[in-house]
């Protein structure tokens, strides 16, 4: 399962994933159709081939999203639609359940917090999840990713301690800056058996993705550091296991 | 959507003056603004849903176009525009993309609202 045995023992800092960590359920909780493929599709696709249930609980449909795909093909009343479809498309490639929280894009920051946080915990009680994903909260650039990664970090401890899961929160931005601002991440999963279907889920996501990797496939020399973060983020992605403490 | 045409736009909006109407007004740089060459913080408004009653509308520019829609007490402006179709509710939708297919801004108006929930 891993190269060392007790990921919040501080003196095993970095934590080496090559086999699943979820025995039960494995709950992605991210707020936008893409945001699970960019962090985490390895790691889905990890669980599933191995048996291990998944379920990607999915908090807008990115439905104010402004990639509208090269050309574009969608406008602002036909985005949702498209993008419920490129994520159905996307988990299905990485094999893992979908479900939605109903939010508006953009805005879950202004909803009730311990709302937010009770729907969450009833899907981790429901699931019987073992490990959820979540955006690390205070480092997801994006407004949604820190509301949402904010409800999950007070829906773990909502859990009865002997069912609670672990808790892996996905840090975003360059790695380098998080590093000198959080620490290395401690859970370093071993994806590169899956880097070519997180590819092709990511591809799924064409209105987001398709004008990114047609930059980075002509190697355009100002994108190369972003090819560069992609080619690492097949190979490897990183998680901060917070506390599960309220 | 189409290219605007200045002509038929100026039709579409002449067609909901005058009467009670859904706006859906949006402009936007992006969330991720700071982590891109930009290095700035991103802006980004919309109102959706907004009841506004315009007497004239009137589209300007030679491309992007300036669409002004001017109410009893104020205004409704956008500039930007590059693209607009009329969706199955009689809906007018105008929006302005950049070259990779981004949404810089959506301005729209109909009789019914702009779908919301799920």
């Amino acid at each position: 399962m891993s190269d060392t045995a007790n990921p919040a023992n501080p003196a095993t800092p970095e934590w080496t994933v090559q086999g699943p960590v979820a025995q039960r359920h494995l709950l992605v909780v991210l707020p936008h159709p893409d945001d699970e493929s960019f962090s985490s599709g390895g790691t889905i696709a990890l669980h599933r081939d191995a048996g291990v249930p998944v379920t990607y609980l999915c908090g807008t449909y990115g439905d104010m999203g402004r990639n509208m795909g090269v050309p574009f093909f969608a406008h602002r009343e036909t985005l949702r639609d498209v993008r419920e479809q490129e994520l159905r498309e996307a988990c299905r490639i990485l094999d893992c359940d979908l479900r939605f929280l109903g939010l508006r894009d953009k805005t879950v920051e202004f909803e009730d917090p311990d709302a937010l946080a009770d729907a969450v915990a009833d899907v981790i009680r429901e699931l019987d999840a073992d490990l959820v994903i979540g955006f690390y909260p205070g480092h997801g650039v994006h407004p949604d990713h820190d509301a949402l990664g904010e409800a999950v970090r007070r829906a773990v401890p909502r859990i009865d301690a002997a069912r609670r899961p672990r808790h892996w929160a996905v840090a975003v931005g360059h790695r380098e800056a998080l590093e000198a601002e959080l620490g290395v991440a401690d859970v370093r999963v071993d994806v590169r058996a899956w880097g070519d279907r997180k590819r092709a889920a990511l591809e799924a996501h064409a209105t987001q993705t398709k004008a990114m990797f047609a930059r980075m496939d002509r190697r355009d020399a100002a994108d190369e550091a972003q090819r560069l973060r992609m080619e690492e983020a097949k190979r490897t992605e990183r998680f901060y296991t917070l506390s599960g403490e309220p | 959507m189409e290219p605007i045409d200045p002509a038929a736009v100026t039709d579409a909006l002449a067609a909901l003056a005058n009467r009670d109407v859904y706006l859906h007004l949006e402009t936007t740089t992006g969330t991720y603004t700071a982590l891109g060459p930009e290095k700035t913080p991103p802006v980004v408004a919309f109102v959706r849903n907004a009841v506004v009653r315009y007497e004239r509308g009137a589209v300007k520019g030679e491309g992007p176009y300036r669409v002004g829609l001017k109410m009893e007490g104020g205004w409704v402006y956008g500039d930007g525009l590059t693209h607009a179709t009329t969706d199955d509710a009689g809906r007018l939708l105008m929006a302005g993309y950049d070259d990779e297919g981004r949404l810089r801004i959506a301005l729209q108006v109909g009789t019914t609202p702009f779908r919301e929930g799920t």
